[in-house]
This record gives structure tokens, sequence and C-alpha cells, in this order.
């Protein structure tokens, strides 16, 4: 596939690279973890195969084989030749055909997933992009006017819907059924987020506690893959606290002396030395991922064990909604 | 071994070991990375040691599925399962799992072209050039923490005598392996950044190295002394690594 027009920031991305934070080497990986699972699923890859993130603006990319995508997270209302497609299904595509993007309605962040992945070295056990030492994905940056990249063999799995939906007339075919992104990435504009207290919760003042909790935030445009700016009520620490650095994560909600608050991302650094006030509970990384610069958000506290059982819940969402999609994959395109 | 446990969220858990910056803490930290290490816990997903913590990163439904396994029917909570297995590996360790400490030697070509605020470093307080580079020498510096960017060593020991402010404005570009000094705290930039120290030399050595396993020169707990070179010799010592 071939990259026409790169759209504002579009980069490689999978799950993430683990296990080198130890070396200062930071995780990267997709922004909304639910978007970039489910769009695997949709087209049979199962090996974490990297997918494109894009923000905001998506790019202009033509299909030089046949091959089998789909659109999930933020939508920027994808078009194929020119017509509207459908996201959360598998599409099918012709050889030739370009797939386009227009207004993004919902959510920042879109993800394009296609059968067998697209294929860069592994670097660190990763395909992700971590741009800022030029490490990973394609070549260590985001993606250019006429970049061409390479795409992974199908899954049997994909096999079976590629073959159903190839027989159609039409130079692209998108499948009859979908999967229900409403409790996925849902952007929710003027969300509740869901945090718990952060180990220096008790160092703020009781009154920054209760700001922090009743009142609005506002994400600003400063904020990025690294992470996000909220501005609203400043928060305070009772006294001033010596903070020695250590691992942060993602979600973390830290506080620097000028009393905003900054939330942890994908391309956070691997430690922080700023007094963290919560941490966002995982079942709502996906909602944080798709805020857009001017969202306003709530934060609302939940207990350690709220949080868990909650991640819980959507793993074994996850796991049906795969239960569901395999078996739709299996049958094809027939309903 | 004294230690506390909170969460970092609903899939980490940061094991303290102790409110100050010290050798002794670092010799726990190293520990229980190296332990972390050779014996990965069930669902952990990976380790990020720090000055006086070490933090793991775990899977909560692998940690709940090992639970199961093992016929753990309490706790239900993935996060009190983790805690039970830090703990009781904290309990084995014995002095079998206590790591030695390696100790590096940095060649470093200081001032000129390579270490261009070496002459600033000296002005500020009030020492020669020549003696910037003997108190940075005769030091023998411990690694607290690789972090802020790929093999960037958190280093400690340097001597108060060779303190200096960061620069007002950062430069746009620092070569890679470039020596600095930033307050009263040294350091080497593992990969071409902006940044704000004052730098007093280069070495040629690379501290972040993909064709390396694992990638980086350093670790947390080594001993690190650096050795004046000439220009030629970080030529040579340069060009050797192309």
């Amino acid at each position: 596939m071939k990259i026409v027009k790169p759209g504002l920031q579009t980069t490689i991305q999978d799950a993430g690279r683990y296990g080198y934070q130890r070396f200062g080497v930071i995780v990267s990986g997709v922004m909304d973890q639910l978007a970039y699972r489910i769009g695997n699923l949709l087209v049979g890859n199962s090996n974490g195969e990297a997918c494109l993130e894009m923000t905001m603006k998506g790019p202009e990319i033509e299909f030089e084989k046949d091959v089998l995508i789909t659109i999930t997270g933020g939508d920027f209302s994808p078009k194929i030749n020119d017509e509207p497609v459908k996201m959360w299904r598998p599409i099918y595509i012709r050889a030739g055909s370009v797939l386009k993007f227009g207004a993004c309605t919902v959510g920042f962040r879109s993800y394009l997933a296609v059968a067998g992945g697209i294929v860069v070295p592994e670097i660190m056990e990763s395909r992700s992009t971590y741009l800022r030492a030029e490490i990973g994905g394609f070549e260590g940056r985001a993606l250019d006017s006429g970049d061409s990249l390479t795409m992974g063999e199908r899954s049997e799995r994909a096999d079976h819907i590629f073959q159903q939906l190839s027989d159609s007339e039409p130079p692209y075919m998108e499948s009859d059924w979908f999967s229900a992104a409403e409790w996925g990435t849902e952007a929710d504009q003027n969300g509740v987020i869901r945090v718990i207290q952060g180990r220096e919760w008790n160092r703020f003042t009781r009154e920054s506690q209760e700001k922090f909790t009743n009142t609005e935030y506002e994400l600003t445009p400063q904020s990025d893959r690294m992470g996000f700016r909220f501005k609203g009520e400043r928060l305070e620490l009772s006294e001033q606290v010596e903070m020695i650095s250590e691992a942060v994560s993602f979600g973390t909600i830290q506080v620097p002396s000028e009393g905003n608050l900054i939330t942890l991302l994908a391309d956070r650094q691997t430690t922080g030395g700023y007094p963290k006030i919560a941490q966002i509970a995982s079942v709502d990384f996906s909602k944080v991922a798709q805020l857009k610069p001017g969202a306003k958000v709530r934060f609302k506290l939940v207990t350690h064990k709220e949080a868990e059982s909650l991640y819980l819940e959507q793993e074994r969402h996850l796991q049906q909604l795969e239960q569901g999609i395999s078996l739709k994959l299996r049958e094809g395109g027939e309903s | 071994m004294k230690y506390e446990l909170h969460p970092l969220g609903d899939s980490a858990v940061i094991v303290h070991l102790g409110d100050k910056i010290s050798e002794e803490t670092n010799v726990l930290v190293r520990n229980i990375s190296l332990l972390l290490e050779e014996q990965p816990l069930p669902g952990m997903i990976e380790f990020v040691p720090a000055f006086t913590s070490v933090t793991v990163f775990y899977n909560p439904l692998k940690v709940l599925q090992n639970g199961k396994r093992n016929g753990k029917r309490k706790p239900d909570s993935p996060y009190e399962l983790i805690c039970g297995e830090i703990e009781s590996a904290i309990h084995k360790i014995g002095p079998e799992n206590k790591s030695e400490a390696r100790n590096v030697e940095i060649p470093v070509c200081y001032g000129g072209e390579l270490g261009p605020d070496i002459e600033l470093v000296a002005q500020h307080n009030n020492l020669t050039t020549d003696e910037v580079i003997e108190i940075h020498t005769e030091a023998e510096y411990l690694v607290y923490m690789i972090g802020f960017a790929p093999g960037f060593p958190y280093l400690g020991g340097m001597s108060e005598k060779i303190a200096a402010p960061r620069k007002e404005s950062p430069r746009l570009k620092i070569p890679a392996g470039s020596v600095g000094i930033a307050g009263s705290q040294t350091g080497i930039y593992p990969i071409e950044t902006p940044g704000g120290w004052q730098l007093i030399g280069q070495t040629p050595l690379k501290l972040f190295d993909l064709d390396q396993d694992p990638p980086t020169l350093l670790r947390a707990g080594d001993k690190i002394r650096f050795h004046p070179i000439s220009t030629t010799e970080f030529e040579k010592l340069k060009g050797g690594q192309e």
C-alpha cells in the first residue's frame, strides 16, 4: 500500500515495546488499545500485528494489492474511491482502490488494521514507532507521501472472509456484520473519567482533592502522545514534598508545581518525579485516548478494587467479542 | 528488608525500599531487580528499577489465571495475588541473589569542540580546566537508574566543586556521547537530543546500541569512572566502532 498523502501524524504502532523500560526505552504503541485490538480481531490478526494510528486528519492511501482492512477508533469519515464506508467491520478492497478520510467527527485517533498486519522490522520486539529516538515503525518516523508499506500474510481466518467478500462486483465490499463500538471507543466528549487515588493523593489539600473530583477540566492543545495537559482548577500540596523519581504508567495523573494536571500516555518517559494525584482506571484508557483538545472531562474516584473489576469485565467482553468474530470469520460473508 | 507495596493504577505495583537516595537502598533495588530478571513473576510484563523503588507491571488477567491454576480461590484480586508473589520473592532473596556491581571505565575527550562548556564550568568554580578534568575523573560514580532517554544514566557521586547551573537556553542538538554537568549532577547523553547541560567532553563509547543485547552500555547499579583521552584516541576509538 502506498501513502499518497500522510495526514496529520500517521505512525505505525502495535501494542507497545515492553520489557525495555528499565533501559530507558519508552513503551510507545497505540494510544487506544481497545480500538487496536478490535481492529486486529476483525481482520483475523492474532499476533499483535502492527496497524496505522492516524491523528485528527487521516492519510490518503492507494492499495496496490487486494486487501482486507478495517477501520476502528475515531471516526474520520473514511471513503473508498470517494464513497463513504462503514467502520468496525472487515472491508475487502480491490487493488487500485484509494482510501481517503474526511472530517474527524468522533474521537481524535483512528486505526487502520490490515489482514496480515503492516510489516516493518521488529526493534526490541516491537514495531511501534518511537519518534523521539527515531526507532521502530517506518524508519523511526511518521509516514510521508510516497512511502510504500508492506503487508504480512493473511491468516487462514482472514482468508475465508477475504474470499467471500472478494466475490463481489464493486471494487470494495463491507461485511454486513460489525463489532459494536459503544463500550469501546464511544468517544465521550463530556465524559466522566474514572480514576483511583494516586500515591501522593493525601499530600494534596482537602480543597484540592475536592476541586479535582468536583470540577470540570479541559484538554488543552498542548497535548500529544506523550501526555495530555488539562486546564482547570489548580491543585496544591498541603506541604512541599521531596519527590524521588520512580516509574510512571499510562494514565498517571501528575501535578507539576504550577498546579495543572498532566496525564501521561503512550510516549511517556519511563520515570517521573511529580506528585501523582490519581491514576486513570484501565477501563477508561480508550475514552481518554480519543479526547479532542477542548474536550471537558470530570474525574470520578473509584476504589482500586472497582478499577480491577472493571478491567476484568472489559477483558471478558473482549473475549466474547473475539469468539463472536471468530465465528463470523469462519462463516465468511454469510449472515 | 523493609519495604512497602503501593498500587500504581490497576496493573502495576511499586515496591518502595526507602525514602532517601543512598547506596544502601540502591543495593536493595539491584537485588530485587536481579531476582525479577532471573525468576520473572507469573503474569509480570516488566519491572522498572528507580532510585528507591522497583515497579512491577503486570497483566491482571494473567495474574488471576495463574492464581486460579495454583488452586488459590482467595484472594480474587490480581493486585493482592501479585503482592503475595512479590513478598515471597523478596523473602527468597538470599546471598546467592546479591549482584556484584560492575565496574565500567568511560574514556572521555575533555574540552575543545567536544566539550565547549568546560571553561564556563571552570570559571564558575574558580578552577582551571585541568582541575575540572582532575576532579571529574577522580570520583567513582554510581548508576542509580536509567531513564529520561534510552540508556541515560542518573549518576551519583559528583563533587560539588565542579557543579554548574544549566544553560539558560538549551541547545537544540547535543551529540550522542556528550558528557555534561547540570547542577551537582553529571551525565552522558546516549542519543542526540536537545538539552541544557554544560558540556565538558565526549565519550566515543555508544551508550545505546541496538545491535547489543541489552541495548545499553550501563545498567542500574554499575560503578563508573571517567578517564581522559586525547582527540586522536577519541577518533581512533570512535572509528573502531563503526
